[in-house]
C-alpha cells in the first residue's frame, strides 16, 4: 500500500500547478465562469496537447501514455485546486474510463473513439445514471439502435462532440446497454441546465429516435465495466475534492493571519483556530484516503470497490465542509460575489453530489462492507 | 534480502522463542526479568548508545522490532514511561553520571520510572505548577503534590518538576529533578478514576530532600526539558495503536449487529458506516504518516493531529457502539467490554493533552497561526492566579 506521491507525481503535480497558474489564474476562471463558454478552450487544447492530460489513463495502444489512475488523481487535484472550467473530468475521466473499461465488449468501437479522446480533439461526456432513476430506451432499428428518452443531467452535455449513454435495450437479449450519440444526431436535443457551480457546464439530453452505437452488449462484462468506470470516476472526484479541501484551507489560513479585529489577529482567537484545526485534521485524513484509493484503482482492483465508495463517503462531504467554514471563516468578505469563496463552496457542493448524493455512497459502501 | 529485513527477521525469530508463553500482564518480579533477557538479547535500548547499555542502532532497526513485536505482547507496560519519557530525557540533558547510574539499570528493568508534572492546579498548564524545592544550603527541599502519576506505586524513580525561583514569569522559575520514590517523604496514594480502576496515583511531597546532583539540566531551566518529554508522549499515545485494542471497533460492533439481527434496520446500518469511515480515515492517516517517517519526513507537531482523531474516535466509537447495540450497552450480566468503553474513552481525550491543546498546537505549530496574547508570559510567578484560585478569591 502506497499512500505517498512519487517522485515522479510529485513532479507532475508541481508542472500542472505551474501551468494552471500561469494560464489559468482565479481573474481567467472567474472571466470563463461568468461568460457563455463552457470551458477555457484554449486551456484545454495545451492541457491536452503540450501536457498530454486527456489520455493520461488510457492505453498507449490507444493513443493514450498509459499511465495509471494515481496520476489522474494528481490532475485532478490541481484542476479542483485552480477551480479550472475543463472538460477534463467528463471526458478525460467518466468518458474514457468508460471506454477502457468496456475494452473486449466493443474492441472496435473503443479503437475508433478513444484516441480522439486521449489527444483532446473529442470532448466526450458520460453520467453516471443515479441508481433506480429511468433510463432510456433503445430499440434496433436497420442495422443499428435509436435511443428515446432523456439523460436528466450531462456534465457537458451541451458542448461534448460524443455522448455516451446508458440505456434500457428492448426486445431479445436485451438489459442494460452502453451507447454512442454523435454531437450533431438527428434527434438530439441538449438544454443547458442553470447550474449552481459556474465552472461545471450540465445539460439535459433529449433524445427522440436518436441513432446510436451500442458500445457494451447487455450483460455481465458491461455491468462490470459501469461499476469499474463509477468507482474510478469516484476516486478521480475525490481527488479533485481534495484539491478544493486544501487550497480552502491554505487560503483561509493566510487570511486569518492577515486580518485584524479587536486589536488581534482573527486566527489568534480559539473560536477561529480550533476550527482552522479541525479541517486541518480533515484534510490529512481526506489526503490519506484519496491516496489510497487511487493506489487500490491501479495496484490492487479488488479493494477499489470499497476504497471508492469510502473516498465519497467521506471526502465529498469533508470538502464541503471546510469549503463552507472557509467562506464563513472569511465574515461578511466571504460573502461577496467578487471573492472567490463562493466559486469553491458551489464547486464542493455540486461535486459532493455528481455521482449521487451522499446516502447513495454510504448506502453502497454498506452493502460492499457486507452490512 | 536487506540487512534491515534480516534484523526483522531475528527479531522475530527470538520473539517466537524468547516471548514465548510470557503473559501480557505478569507479576513485577516476571517483568523484570522479562526485561533483562530483552537487554541480553540485544533489543532494549536498540537506539540507545552503547556505552549507557543501547544498541547504538537507528530509527530503522527500531521500527523492524517494533513492528515485529506487534504480533507478541511484550510485559514491558510498567517500564514505558522510563523507557519512552524519562530515558530520553536523561539522554539527552541529563549529567554524565545520571547517565551511567540510570540508564543501564531502566533498560534491564531494574528501575522503574513515572513522571511527574501535571498538578491539581496545573493541567493543561503545567508551566503554572506550584510544588516548591528550596534549596537549603545543603540539598533541595520538596512540598507539594502532584496527580495522574502512571506507575507510582512501582516506580523507583521519578523526572519532577517543581517551581525553584516564584519571582521570575512562570516558565522561568522551573527546574527537574530525579526523586527517590523510596524517600520516607514520599506519599502514593491510588486514584480511582471514573472506570471504577486506580490507573493513575497522587503523589506528596512532605519536605523531601534532593541532592544538588539529582537536578536535571540547568536549575531554573527545567522548562524546555519538560516540554520535550510531553512531546515523546503525544507522539507515543497516538501512534502504532492497533485496532485490537478498540473494543467498539467496526469489525467488532458489525459482527455483535449481525449477530443481533440489527442489520436490516438502515439506521443501524448507517451508524456502521459512519464509524467505519471514522476509524477507516484515522488508519490510513497513521499508516500514510509511518510511511512518511520511513521516507524521511518528520511528523513533528503532527503527532497532535493523531492524538486529537484517536481520542474522537475512541469517543465516537463507543458512543456508536451504544446507539447501535442499545441498552445492552449499559445494563448486563458480568463485566461489560463496551460499558468499559465508554467510561474509558474520555481518558483519552483528556491524558497527554486535552482535545483543546491539541487543536491549539496544530492552530499555533502546524498551521503557523499567530499565537492568542499571553497574559501570564512576563507576570512573576507569585502575582498570577493558578487552577481556581481566581474563582476562590472571588467567592
Amino acid at each position: 500500500m502506497r499512500l505517498i506521491l512519487t517522485d515522479e507525481q510529485r513532479d507532475l503535480a508541481g508542472s500542472v500547478r505551474a501551468f494552471l497558474a500561469g494560464t489559468a489564474p482565479m481573474a481567467r476562471v472567474r472571466a470563463v465562469a461568468e461568460s457563455g463558454e463552457p470551458y477555457d478552450r484554449d486551456v484545454w487544447t495545451r492541457t491536452a496537447g503540450e501536457l498530454g492530460l486527456a489520455g493520461l489513463a488510457v492505453p498507449e495502444a490507444h493513443g493514450g501514455s498509459g499511465a495509471g489512475h494515481a496520476e489522474v488523481a494528481v490532475v485532478m487535484e490541481e484542476l479542483g485546486a485552480a477551480l479550472t472550467p475543463s472538460p477534463y473530468l467528463a471526458s478525460a475521466v467518466l468518458a474514457a474510463d468508460l471506454l477502457v473499461a468496456l475494452g473486449d465488449e466493443a474492441a472496435a468501437e473503443t479503437e475508433d473513439l478513444l484516441p480522439g479522446i486521449a489527444s483532446g480533439t473529442t470532448v466526450a461526456a458520460f453520467a453516471h445514471p443515479e441508481p433506480g432513476a429511468p433510463l432510456p430506451s433503445a430499440e434496433r432499428a436497420g442495422g443499428g439502435h435509436v435511443l428515446d428518452g432523456r439523460v436528466p443531467r450531462l456534465l457537458n452535455g451541451a458542448d461534448a462532440d460524443l455522448l455516451l449513454v446508458v440505456a434500457d435495450l428492448r426486445g431479445e437479449a436485451g438489459g442494460t446497454a452502453v451507447f454512442a450519440v454523435e454531437a450533431g444526431a438527428s434527434g438530439l436535443a441538449r438544454h443547458p441546465l442553470t447550474t449552481l457551480d459556474l465552472t461545471r457546464p450540465q445539460a439535459r439530453v433529449e433524445l427522440a429516435g436518436t441513432p446510436a452505437r451500442l458500445l457494451g452488449t447487455p450483460g455481465a462484462g458491461t455491468a462490470a465495466a459501469l461499476a469499474r468506470a463509477l468507482d474510478l470516476a469516484s476516486v478521480a472526484v475525490a481527488a479533485g475534492q481534495l484539491g478544493g479541501l486544501r487550497r480552502c484551507l491554505d487560503v483561509i489560513v493566510e487570511y486569518a493571519g492577515l486580518r485584524v479585529q479587536f486589536g488581534r489577529f482573527v486566527g489568534s482567537f480559539q473560536g477561529v483556530k480550533h476550527k482552522l484545526a479541525d479541517m486541518h485534521c480533515t484534510l490529512e485524513q481526506a489526503e490519506s484516503i484519496v491516496r489510497y484509493a487511487a493506489w487500490t484503482a491501479d495496484e490492487s482492483p479488488e479493494e477499489l470497490p470499497v476504497a471508492a465508495a469510502l473516498a465519497q463517503a467521506f471526502v465529498g462531504g469533508a470538502a464541503f465542509r471546510v469549503a463552507k467554514d472557509h467562506l464563513l471563516l472569511h465574515g461578511g468578505i466571504g460573502f461577496t460575489w467578487e471573492h472567490d469563496a463562493h466559486l469553491y463552496y458551489k464547486r464542493a457542493k455540486g461535486d459532493e453530489l455528481l455521482l449521487g448524493p451522499p446516502r447513495v455512497h454510504r448506502a453502497r459502501l454498506a452493502e460492499r462492507l457486507g452490512l | 534480502m536487506t540487512d534491515l529485513d534480516d534484523y526483522g527477521r531475528r527479531a522475530r525469530a527470538w520473539l517466537e522463542s524468547g516471548a514465548a508463553g510470557v503473559p501480557a500482564d505478569p507479576d513485577l518480579a516476571a517483568s523484570r526479568a522479562f526485561m533483562a533477557k530483552l537487554h541480553d538479547a540485544g533489543y532494549s535500548g536498540i537506539t540507545w548508545p552503547p556505552e549507557y547499555g543501547g544498541q547504538g542502532l537507528g530509527a530503522a532497526e527500531e521500527r523492524a522490532f517494533q513492528q515485529a513485536a506487534r504480533e507478541h505482547p511484550l510485559p514491558v507496560g510498567v517500564f514505558g514511561i522510563g523507557l519512552g519519557m524519562c530515558g530520553p530525557t536523561l539522554l539527552s540533558i541529563g549529567t554524565e553520571e545520571q547517565k551511567r547510574r540510570h540508564l543501564r539499570p531502566l533498560l534491564r528493568g531494574e528501575e522503574i520510572w513515572c513522571q511527574m508534572f501535571s498538578e491539581p492546579g496545573a493541567g493543561s498548564d503545567v508551566a503554572s505548577l506550584q510544588t516548591r524545592a528550596v534549596f537549603d544550603g545543603d540539598a533541595w527541599v520538596l512540598t507539594g503534590q502532584k496527580v495522574w502519576t502512571s506507575v507510582a506505586r512501582q516506580a523507583d524513580y521519578g523526572l519532577l518538576i517543581a517551581r525553584t525561583d516564584p519571582d521570575v514569569p512562570k516558565h522561568q522559575g522551573i527546574t527537574m529533578f530525579v526523586v527517590d520514590m523510596h524517600d520516607p517523604g514520599v506519599t502514593v496514594r491510588p486514584l480511582r478514576d471514573m472506570t471504577g480502576v486506580s490507573h493513575f496515583n497522587e503523589v506528596f511531597f512532605d519536605d523531601v530532600r534532593i541532592a544538588p546532583d539529582q537536578v536535571v539540566g540547568e536549575v531554573n531551566g527545567g522548562w524546555s526539558a519538560a516540554v520535550t518529554t510531553l512531546l515523546h508522549e503525544r507522539v507515543s499515545i497516538g501512534m502504532g495503536t492497533s485496532r485490537t485494542e478498540r473494543p467498539a471497533s467496526f469489525a467488532a460492533l458489525s459482527a455483535a449487529a449481525r449477530d443481533r439481527g440489527l442489520l436490516d434496520d438502515p439506521v443501524a446500518r448507517d451508524e456502521l458506516v459512519g464509524l467505519y469511515l471514522r476509524e477507516r480515515a484515522f488508519d490510513l492517516l497513521n499508516a500514510r504518516m509511518s510511511q512518511e517517517v520511513k521516507a524521511g519526513i518528520q511528523p513533528g507537531a503532527r503527532g497532535s493531529v493523531i492524538k486529537l482523531l484517536l481520542a474522537e474516535l475512541t469517543l465516537e466509537g463507543a458512543d456508536a457502539a451504544s446507539r447501535i447495540l442499545g441498552p445492552d450497552a449499559v445494563a448486563h450480566d458480568g463485566p461489560g467490554t463496551l460499558a468499559g468503553a465508554l467510561a474509558w474513552a474520555p481518558g483519552m481525550a483528556l491524558g497527554g493533552g486535552t482535545n483543546e491543546i491539541m487543536r491549539n498546537i496544530i492552530g499555533d505549530r502546524v498551521l503557523g497561526l499567530p499565537r492568542e496574547p499571553q497574559v501570564d508570559r512576563t507576570v512573576p510567578f507569585r502575582d498570577l492566579k493558578v487552577g481556581t484560585q481566581a474563582k476562590e478569591a472571588g467567592q
